[in-house]
């Protein structure tokens, strides 16, 4: 293995093994009561994936999840390209949404159970209404902000509008798309996990809530854990796509 | 392939006569821009009425705001003119850029998430080009432009003259018939802008192709060209066209001659007068739109 990828590795290494000891220092300070120590933590963990019971629970968030996140990105996207297309709806609605972006969206969350009751569609309503605006705001601002050089270059090559959209248009957009995208997932998960935690008879959210009104520290971190591993997991992954879409942005290596 | 463009070049239509074959032409062409917000109608053109030689290295130099882009815009067909006519090869441009015309703009217009190489072979690919051909096509452009060494960096990795020099290599293999140049060199300093004009002479040379500079710089105006069109404030209209009579073979190092400094004080005597009245202009209503 080359050097490159050993330091690649190295710092992840580093920050869990850090976690992991910070962790058990809380342990130490805090006992049982508070907090679990790992060992046992994770033990719970592995424990609770191999029951049954638990497989519906965790289908539920994942699929609660899935769709709000299908529906942020797939709309966020497409309404980022209208606004962002068109300039004066673009003006209009940019204020609006940064107005929504920065509103605590849980004073919401019992007009979307009134909207959508108790259940799975409550809970993909309020993950979408977490993720899709930071992604219709990129979308916005990287179709409005496409340098318009590229596209006379299009014309000057005589490039036909599909194109232009393809080899153009998409490319140059994609990396903003991507940054809100990865944003809008991050969002769309805890906009997901909050409507389980508040309302909900199904999820991990659900199941967080159960644990805390019973005092099951273990059964608290073992999910905390779990969801928390994902979170990083699939962000350390859209991270490095993000990175690679952004690689026109690399340092200049060369003079002249 | 520099045949096949010297071929191209010297048997284009619309050539009226041995000596002087005109390549492109333009015929009583003005472009104004309508009100816009905050901004009453902007007569940025003309009428103006030139032509361009077949094989000819011509420049615009002109005070800010002029409408020297406008009038590129208008010939490449980027840009419809509000009245008059624009030929290319006996054809009339209608907004619509002609088959056989490269542009190259200041901006830099390197496509970011393309490597060198495949920056280069773009064109290429998106005509239904033979493989074969483009990697033909795309190794001359890249090794006459000196980008060899830099085929898979990306255009974030070079300078900003090699960004450029991508750039005109784009231009270069689709093997335009006329090439015009918006300020190409406009971003880089001052040693780097003399070798790319020693480079754009060699491209000129071994193409044939007809090139049209538009410049606010009087010295690379002034030893590139065959012909330099001096134009007006805005709106813009060539108030003089001064026949340099340099060699075909020539390069950065012209400019020790004697010749060169009344060419360039010739540029100036007209041109100061017409910069002095854009920057009036300039106080009193602000440049023209783009």
């Amino acid at each position: 293995m080359s050097m490159t990828a050993l330091r690649s590795f190295r710092d992840p290494i580093l920050v869990a093994v850090s976690l992991v000891v910070l962790w058990q220092v809380l342990h130490h300070i805090a006992g049982d009561v508070a907090v679990t120590a790992p060992a046992p933590t994770l033990a719970h963990l592995w424990e609770m994936i191999g029951q049954a019971r638990f497989v519906p629970h965790l289908r539920e968030t994942g699929l609660a999840f899935l769709q709000a996140l299908a529906i942020a990105c797939g709309g966020g996207i497409l309404l980022g390209v209208v606004l962002g297309g068109h300039k004066l709806t673009g003006e209009v609605a940019e204020p609006i949404l940064v107005g929504l972006y920065s509103l605590p969206k849980i004073t919401l969350y019992p007009v979307i159970l009134l909207m959508f009751g108790l259940g799975m569609p409550a809970k993909v309503a309020f993950g979408a209404l977490h993720g899709i605006i930071p992604v219709v705001l990129f979308t916005m601002n990287a179709v409005r902000n496409v340098n318009r050089t590229y596209l006379r270059t299009g014309r000057v090559l005589r490039l036909t509008p599909a194109q232009t959209a393809w080899h153009i248009l998409i490319p140059a957009t994609l990396p903003e798309i991507f940054s809100g995208l990865r944003i809008g997932f991050s969002l769309t998960l805890l906009g997901t996990m909050l409507g389980e935690l508040f309302a909900s008879q199904r999820g991990l959210g659900f199941l967080l809530m159960t644990a805390i009104d019973l005092n099951d520290v273990k059964t608290i971190l073992a999910i905390a854990v779990l969801i928390s591993a994902f979170a990083v997991i699939c962000n350390a992954v859209l991270l490095a796509i993000d990175k690679h879409l952004h690689r026109g942005a690399a340092p200049e290596i060369t003079g002249k | 392939m520099i045949a096949e463009a010297r071929l191209a070049a010297v048997d284009a239509p619309g050539s009226v006569g041995a000596s002087h074959k005109i390549h492109a032409r333009l015929d009583g062409v003005t472009r104004v821009y309508p009100p816009r917000a905050g901004h009453g109608e902007v007569h940025a053109l003309g009428p103006i009425s030139f032509e361009l030689r077949a094989g000819e290295f011509f420049s615009v130099v002109g005070p800010s705001g002029c409408g020297k882009s406008t009038l590129l815009d208008v010939l490449a067909g980027l840009a419809v003119p509000s009245a008059g006519t624009v030929e290319f090869e006996g054809k009339r441009v209608l907004g619509e850029v002609p088959d056989g015309v490269g542009v190259v703009f200041q901006e830099d217009a390197s496509f970011p998430w393309l490597t060198v190489e495949d920056n280069v072979a773009f064109g290429l690919r998106r005509s239904g080009v033979d493989p074969a051909e483009i990697k033909r096509r795309v190794d001359f452009a890249i090794g006459f432009m000196a980008l060899g060494d830099f085929r898979r960096a990306y255009p974030s990795q070079l300078s900003g003259g090699m960004r450029q020099r991508v750039c005109i290599a784009r231009t270069l293999v689709l093997q335009p018939r006329l090439i015009l140049l918006d300020e190409p060199f406009g971003a880089l300093d001052q040693q780097t802008r003399l070798l790319m004009g020693d480079e754009l002479l060699r491209l000129w040379r071994e193409t044939s192709a007809t090139v049209l500079l538009i410049t606010h710089a009087l010295d690379e105006a002034n030893l590139l060209s065959d012909r330099i069109g001096v134009m007006s404030a805005r709106p813009g209209r060539f108030i003089d066209i001064v026949e340099t009579g340099w060699p075909r073979e020539r390069d950065s190092r012209l400019a020790e001659g004697p010749d060169f400094g009344a060419v360039t004080a010739r540029l100036w005597s007209f041109l100061r007068a017409e910069s002095l009245r854009a920057m009036g202009q300039g106080s009193k209503q602000g440049s023209a739109p783009r």
